[in-house]
């Protein structure tokens, strides 16, 4: 089974990537290759909608935290946009909204770095 | 809810793959049993993050190998019990994070066993004569 799907959408200098099923130790590396195909083509203004994304473990959390300090460094940053209720508990039991900066809608995030 | 013991168990093979079928197995039951999808969300998070352990860990990806979960339910508490046969795990040697501590230093992993602690009533490690380890993860129904 794979229940999980990345999409990109480059808009000028922001890309946004768009998480869609099970995010968990089985599909994180899916999204692990999209954000480090990002870093390599050094677009690092990057915004990630999780509307569509329906789970997250540690696993897809610990992909968030693999890259934030790198893409910072080098003055990008992940905004995140559109968590469900039940995706958000769980960046919230880890206390990630202190880290991330999260928003309501994908237009915000984007306007954030406009 | 009676006072009988109802019990469920599924034995898979050890792989990343299979995780999303753990999953739908355990939050089935507990939805059958009548928890609420707050709780349910709780104990399929738990229950994936100590499979995942197993998998990566206990036996270090090896595929030719089983996890066991295995659910008792009685008139107080679900109970979740993960065996496996692999590399022995103590807990002692996993430091829990203090969360403020843990984003200021931008880590990575060892997540797994602070969610499971905050997620579940109870977590305990046990590893028997007969070599298996044991992942025990209670939810109690008080809140029902």
């Amino acid at each position: 089974m794979s229940g999980f799907d990345v999409v990109r959408k480059d808009v000028e200098a922001i890309s946004v990537v768009y998480l869609k099923g099970y995010l968990d130790a089985h599909t994180a590396s899916d999204f692990e290759n999209a954000l480090q195909q990002l870093v390599d083509e050094e677009r690092i203004q990057i915004v990630v909608n999780l509307s569509e994304l329906d789970y997250i473990s540690s696993a897809g959390l610990g992909v968030f935290m693999g890259f934030i300090e790198d893409i910072r460094v080098k003055g990008g940053d992940i905004k995140l946009a559109e968590l469900s209720d039940k995706v958000f508990r769980v960046f919230d039991l880890l206390g990630f909204p202190v880290l991330y900066e999260i928003f309501l809608n994908e237009e915000e995030a984007i306007q954030k770095y406009q | 809810m009676t006072k009988k013991t109802l019990e469920y168990s599924v034995k898979l093979p050890s792989h990343t793959d299979n995780l999303e079928l753990i999953r739908t197995f355990v939050a089935g039951v507990a939805k059958k049993v009548g928890f609420q999808s707050e709780d349910i969300n709780k104990i399929e998070l738990a229950v994936d993050e100590a499979c995942t352990n197993v998998v990566e860990h206990a036996y270090k990806e090896k595929e030719n190998e089983n996890i066991d979960v295995a659910i008792q339910i009685d008139y107080q508490k679900f109970t979740v019990v993960v065996t496996d046969k692999g590399k022995r795990f103590s807990p002692a040697d996993i430091d829990i994070p203090d969360m403020d501590q843990y984003l200021a230093e931008l880590r990575v992993g060892g997540l797994g066993i602070y969610l499971m602690k905050t997620l579940m009533d109870e977590v305990q490690y046990h590893t028997g004569p007969d070599g298996k380890n044991r992942v025990k993860m209670v939810k109690h129904f008080l809140k029902r």
